[in-house]
């Protein structure tokens, strides 16, 4: 490699400075104004945790997992009308109350690891601040909303086996 | 201050001075924080700065002064408490009496000083009692630590600031900031005058130190080991909140300005024009108009030498205490001195 002619260390980072005091006011900062402009987080970033209520089946998995003890599940067995004519009634968990307390959530993801049944999701979606701390108690429903930001899961690899 | 067709009563006159003496001290500060520390340190470090107070948040100090404003007064209970509530004044006073002696323009100063230099220099070292007495007031370990240490290297870049300042009184044969500038706009160089002689081209070694040292004397980094946040927490203005840390800050930046306006009278010709332009020889031909004209000259040498002190500031990281005082006492006082020997045998042969 070629020597570069040597320019003294202290000229060179006040070089620096001002090339990006230059770069900032020719192209902009590299920052965004947050309220008036928002950073689209990428797909993957761990904003909030959905629930997709059809897919639970109250197994408290999640809620035994969780480091914070978060997730409050409560649930009751009922019996469902049988599978195929003539059958017994199955008896299945219902559930009755899902919620999240994002004011001691730690956005760890075991709990989204560890379901089994795929009934929960990170959403990238950021933006739910509120003035008192219980409102930060999502419910169910409040959850289940929260499926629409969802991203789609990506394509598998070419050669991975669905099961 | 100001010759106009009216007489001015002595009343009015002191008025003026002190209206004059607050524009010339808080507008520089004003300035230098809106433009260098909020926007040129941003814009270096590729974001924005205040953007929401006022039009590209040029009210964002006015949010800020109001904000210190309302804050509570605190004090430590075991501090000594008249002497702590005096010391940001101390501070700031220092930098209101040194502006006292800058000229600028031919009648638009303060004060004609026979021994400008002499006084300037001697109040910018009160700044450091003011330190002193808020590090020793606070009963604090860090405040103390910061206070000792703003002594010390205050002390120590006192020197070197003089002895470069020695080669421009040397040079000019004078002591008056007014005949310093005189001085250097009426020169040649080896016969050319259109340029007048600033002393930055014969004394440019002088003029590195004093900027090294004005960069010190504001404990501006990479000389900010007295108020170094990751060890000190803030030094010397540790317990200091609300109005008065708010008075620190001013004299900060304030000092800075006014600094940089002693630093544009010694070195860079002050407020005027080569005064071969318009054909005038000495002090007494110039016209009225450079009255208006020089403050707005030295207002933008002001601008351009307080952009290279921020410009370092946010460029370098900060030197260790030793390393602080081998660089004041091992190369800038040998360096100052040999300097002045020089300007001494060259005034002398020449």
């Amino acid at each position: 490699m070629p020597d570069k002619p040597k320019v003294p260390g202290l000229f060179k980072g006040l070089g620096i400075t001002l090339g990006i005091l230059k770069d900032t006011v020719v192209d902009g900062a590299n920052t965004v104004q947050y309220p008036h402009e928002k950073e689209a987080p990428p797909i993957r970033a761990r904003g909030v945790i959905a629930l997709h209520e059809e897919n639970c089946t109250a197994c408290m998995l999640c809620a035994r997992s969780c480091p914070d003890w978060c997730i409050y599940i409560e649930g009751h067995k009922q019996l469902a009308p049988p599978r195929r004519a003539g059958g017994k009634p199955r008896q299945v968990n219902h559930l009755d109350r899902f919620d999240i307390d994002y004011a001691l959530c730690m956005y760890c993801g075991i709990c989204v690891e560890v379901c089994p049944f795929d009934a929960l999701f990170w959403s990238p979606e950021y933006e739910y601040s509120e003035p008192k701390i219980a409102d930060l108690l999502h419910d169910k429903e409040k959850l289940g909303e929260w499926m629409e930001t969802v991203p789609e899961a990506p394509d598998l690899e070419a050669g991975a086996n669905k099961k | 201050m100001i010759q106009l067709a009216v007489e001015i009563p002595y009343w009015g006159q002191s008025l003026l001075r002190v209206l004059g003496g607050l524009v010339a001290v808080l507008l520089p500060a004003g300035t230098i924080v809106y433009l260098f520390l909020f926007k040129m340190m941003s814009f270096m470090q590729s974001r924005l700065g205040p953007m929401e107070a006022g039009p590209y948040g040029s009210l964002q100090l006015v949010a800020e002064v109001g904000k210190w404003m309302q804050k509570e007064d605190l004090a430590p209970d075991q501090a000594d408490h008249s002497i702590f509530k005096i010391a940001p004044l101390v501070v700031l006073t220092s930098t209101f009496l040194l502006v006292v002696v800058v000229p600028f323009g031919p009648d638009a100063y303060f004060t004609d000083f026979a021994v400008g230099v002499f006084y300037g220099l001697a109040v910018a070292s009160v700044s450091v009692l003011g330190i002193l007495i808020a590090g020793w007031a606070s009963a604090n370990k860090y405040s103390l630590l910061g206070g000792l240490r703003a002594a010390g290297q205050l002390i120590a870049y006192e020197l070197p600031m003089v002895l470069a300042t020695l080669g421009v009184v040397i040079q000019a044969g004078s002591m008056n900031l007014q005949d310093i500038v005189v001085a250097q706009n009426t020169g040649e160089i080896f016969g050319f005058g259109g340029l007048g002689n600033p002393f930055v081209i014969t004394q440019f070694l002088g003029f590195v130190i004093f900027m090294i040292a004005v960069q010190a004397e504001l404990t501006q980094p990479p000389f900010d080991m007295p108020i170094a946040e990751s060890e000190l927490v803030s030094g010397y203005m540790t317990e200091y909140s609300g109005f008065r840390f708010l008075i620190f800050f001013i004299a900060e930046f304030a000092t800075a300005g006014v600094f940089a306006f002693v630093a544009s009278v010694l070195f860079l010709g002050g407020w005027g024009v080569p005064f071969d332009w318009f054909g005038w020889n000495n002090i007494d031909q110039v016209d009225d108009w450079m009255n208006v004209v020089g403050p707005l000259i030295m207002f933008t040498k002001m601008l351009v030498l307080t952009f290279i002190i921020m410009w370092v500031r946010f460029s370098f990281p900060r030197f260790r205490e030793d390393q602080l005082q081998t660089f004041a006492w091992k190369v800038l006082i040998p360096l100052a001195l040999a300097n002045t020997a020089v300007t001494a045998i060259f005034k002398v042969a020449f």
